[in-house]
């Protein structure tokens, strides 16, 4: 029997099972696409066709309400690894140039007297990634967003070359190195926080996830805060709002303090 | 007659192999987050362990059983040489090539992704080049299958193509449809951002790329086993198959209805719409059709074996069966896993029922009851019977044969029950470590221990078989015959076309993918708007 007499209809067996086949398939796209939709009292529909769709799936905008806009402007930097992986030295030098302005708060060496972060030695995407949301709007702070809205793109990137370059240096109140807290180590599975040390080192460095070694314990109990209180939101997806929200206050403590305790020229040389 | 026996030997053996290293992983697995383990204290060990063993038990170790039992069979039921061993080699090595390449960045800690890959993590792409690699070595033994049988027929136009073959080649099919999901996901968009190439990916899409594959590749795993029920077991136990074409239309039904319901491994994904999901249900509920209709047809032919055996009465039948034979206990046992597998797989079809136990230790437990109980224990089965026929040794002691499969019976039960219990009570899948002194989950701590000590008894079973199949190598040589499959109680000897052929079952496959998945697909192929940033594992 060739094809033709396969593909025909007086083929039983073809007959039989396509009718049985497509049979099934329009009962059940009546089923799913019609019969149900309507047995949801609470979904509301214009008409047919509407009811279709939206149980294809297609996304559409209810008429009665505008998609909702997020409150906030969010970050919009995109990181791989291999992001400002090579900078060059005149991208350097042109970023201890500029960093000059920066120094009354980060320090000279890029290690902060004042409870701002230090710099000296960050991962270079880390501080690529603030600069363009302080600059964008995404991440606010009174004292830094006017030093960021007037960079450009490209001094925006020698700044981050040049605080890579720099070697890191001990924090300018080094204390005795504290014990591994739990959330460090473990997180909190039950309540969805991964641990610090995932992403943050000690475990593993996640791509534009800073190193927190040595930081200052204030800045890192206030950041923690701010994430959890939805003050500050330049995280992607909500990744830091999402812990920092399910964190006791207890355990922002621990990982703040042991942070800061930790001498920064234990970060791992990536580059 | 079974020429090329180095070869398929070689299959057995990579994937037994491979199977053994996958196996102790997953002993360590459940030992270590346990309540009878302190904690390793670093997840990505954990998660790279697991990416590895899911790799080999998902992707290399059924595949590699397929196309060795695929080669004997073309070889002894066709009872013709295999045409094209040299390309059964290339496909050998080049399977062998993706491993070792997808497997180096594994341990290395570049890919820890887990092997249904989860964009938009992204790890290092020789791990995802080696998985291609994998499956296009495997394509080439599905061409070799469908070539093999177009040889036969030429010789033999007309005949009914033994039932072996023609469920053989209906598994090569599939694979190979099956497959294409997976394929079209690594290339089109997961490599390209593991390339650097693109840094975004649209996570939803690939996920509904990979259900294309994840459903319908079990099928594809169980294919070896379901031709094991018909075609081995009433010949091993002394009785013969109940019905022919009750095999045929069984595999027929797995082409058809095995691949079009993939979607309900998305249901608790917002990119799919419910309608599609509620089609992949009902279809999804069709696939136990093909399983009842075969647990119906072996039920019968093993009561011809005891019928012939002289068993008398309603169940008097059962006790007179060869208990004491590997295969017997081996279908008994994988029957038994078959149904509580079966029976929790009709609750996860189910769109309601899933919303329970969806991402939760349930469906770990399942998947592993139906793999790693139903269908491995019928691969322990297939080489017990074949190993005689490629040594040219009978196997050492069945006693230790018996041991090995009732020590895997009971380890799967022992591992998979407590595993099932945990997740109707929310313990979640895919978590390196659980803190059983918090209140919310210490009264899982119980049930955890007792799967872990199972899985302890599945490597025993496991490294038991590892050494049964090992020292049959050095018994004395005997002749054990050619290798025959089962007559069935009325031999055909005209089978309808339809059910000697595959274009119109392949065609209906094709068409039912079509309308299945071709919408959820084009919309989210062509919406600028469904990407998300990719996050690279193991960089930096």
């Amino acid at each position: 029997m060739s094809a033709r007499e396969i593909f025909s209809s007086r083929n039983p067996y073809f007959a039989i099972s396509v009718g049985v086949v497509a049979g099934i398939f329009v009962l059940t796209a009546v089923g799913g696409f019609i019969i149900l939709p309507y047995a949801q009292p609470e979904l509301k529909f214009a008409g047919i066709w509407d009811v279709i769709c939206s149980a294809a799936g297609l996304p559409q905008r209810s008429a009665s309400s505008d998609a909702v806009q997020p409150v906030r402007r969010l970050s919009e930097v995109v990181l791989t690894p291999t992001t400002l992986a090579h900078p060059t030295q005149e991208s350097i030098g042109r970023g201890a140039t500029l960093a000059q302005r920066c120094a009354i708060c980060h320090g000279p060496t890029g290690v902060s007297r004042a409870d701002s972060p230090n710099l000296a030695g960050q991962y270079g995407i880390v501080i690529y990634k603030e600069l363009v949301d302080f600059r964008s709007g995404a991440r606010t702070n009174a004292v830094m967003a006017p030093f960021a809205v007037n960079l450009t793109d490209r001094e925006i990137v020698d700044l981050a070359a040049y605080y890579a370059f720099l070697p890191r240096l001990p924090a300018y109140h080094p204390q005795q190195q504290l014990r591994k807290p739990r959330v460090v180590i473990y997180g909190a599975p039950i309540r969805g926080v991964a641990p610090c040390g995932s992403c943050h080192g000690s475990l593993d460095n996640k791509a534009g996830s800073p190193w927190l070694e040595g930081q200052s314990e204030t800045y890192l109990k206030f950041q923690l805060h701010a994430f959890a209180s939805g003050q500050r939101t330049n995280d992607i997806s909500q990744q830091m709002r999402n812990i920092a929200r399910a964190m006791t206050p207890q355990e922002i403590d621990e990982a703040a303090a042991y942070y800061a305790s930790q001498p920064s020229e234990i970060v791992k040389a990536t580059d | 007659m079974l020429v090329n026996r180095k070869l398929i030997l070689a299959h057995f053996w990579l994937a037994f192999g491979g199977f053994g290293l996958a196996l102790l992983l997953g002993a360590w697995q459940m030992f270590v987050r346990s309540p009878l383990y302190a904690w390793i204290s670093n997840p990505e060990w954990y998660y790279r362990s697991l990416t590895a063993h899911g790799t080999v038990m998902g992707y290399v170790f059924p595949t590699l059983v397929a196309m060795g039992f695929g080669y004997a069979i073309t070889e002894s039921a066709l009872q013709q040489r295999l045409v094209g061993v040299r390309w059964a080699w290339a496909g050998f090595w080049l399977i062998v090539l993706g491993a070792v390449m997808a497997m180096v960045p594994v341990a290395l800690g570049r890919a820890s992704v887990l092997y249904t890959f989860y964009p938009p993590l992204i790890g290092n792409a020789f791990y995802y080049v080696g998985v291609v690699l994998v499956v296009v070595g495997s394509w080439i033994w599905v061409a070799l299958m469908s070539i093999n049988l177009r040889v036969w027929r030429r010789e033999h136009p007309g005949e009914p193509v033994p039932l072996a073959m023609f469920a053989n080649v209906a598994g090569s099919y599939l694979w190979a449809w099956t497959a294409v999901g997976a394929a079209l996901e690594l290339l089109l968009q997961i490599i390209p951002v593991a390339l650097g190439w693109k840094t975004t990916i649209d996570a939803g899409l690939a996920r509904v790329f990979f259900s294309w594959t994840l459903h319908a590749i079990v099928y594809f795993w169980l294919m070896p086993t379901y031709i094991a029920y018909y075609t081995i077991v009433p010949r091993a136990i002394g009785g013969r198959l109940y019905s022919d074409s009750m095999g045929r239309i069984a595999f027929i039904l797995f082409l058809i209805v095995a691949m079009p319901i993939g979607i309900h491994h998305t249901f608790a994904d917002p990119q799919v719409g419910a309608g599609f999901k509620f089609i992949h249900s009902a279809f999804t509920a069709l696939v136990a059709l093909p399983t009842l209709l075969t647990v119906f047809t072996i039920c019968a032919s093993v009561e011809i074996a005891g019928r012939l055996r002289g068993g008398r009465g309603l169940f008097g039948w059962i006790a007179v069966l060869p208990w004491k034979n590997p295969i017997m206990l081996a279908v008994a046992f994988s029957f038994v896993l078959l149904g509580f597998g079966g029976a929790g797989g009709l609750i996860n079809m189910s769109y309601q029922l899933d919303t329970t136990v969806h991402n939760t230790q349930w469906i770990t437990g399942h998947f592993h009851l139906i793999f790693g109980g139903a269908i491995v224990i019928m691969y322990f089965a297939i080489a017990y019977d074949l190993w005689p026929h490629l040594t040219g040794r009978a196997l050492p002691d069945l006693r230790l044969a018996r041991a090995q499969l009732w020590l895997w019976f009971v380890g799967m039960i022992v591992t998979t029950f407590p595993w099932h219990w945990v997740g109707i009570l929310g313990m979640p899948r895919r978590m390196a470590y659980y803190d059983y002194a918090d209140p919310a989950i210490s009264p899982q701590a119980f049930s955890v221990t007792l799967s872990a000590i199972g899985a302890i008894i599945l490597l025993i079973s496991g490294l038991l078989f590892l050494f049964i199949l090992a020292t049959a190598h050095r018994q004395t040589a005997t002749e054990a015959g050619a290798y025959r499959f089962s007559v069935a109680v009325h031999p055909p000897t005209t089978v309808p076309i339809a059910l000697n052929t595959f274009a119109l079952w392949v065609a209906l496959m094709i068409g039912l993918t079509v309308t299945n998945y071709g919408y959820p697909i084009a919309v989210l192929a062509s919406r600028p708007d469904t990407s998300v940033p990719a996050v690279y594992v193991g960089a930096q």
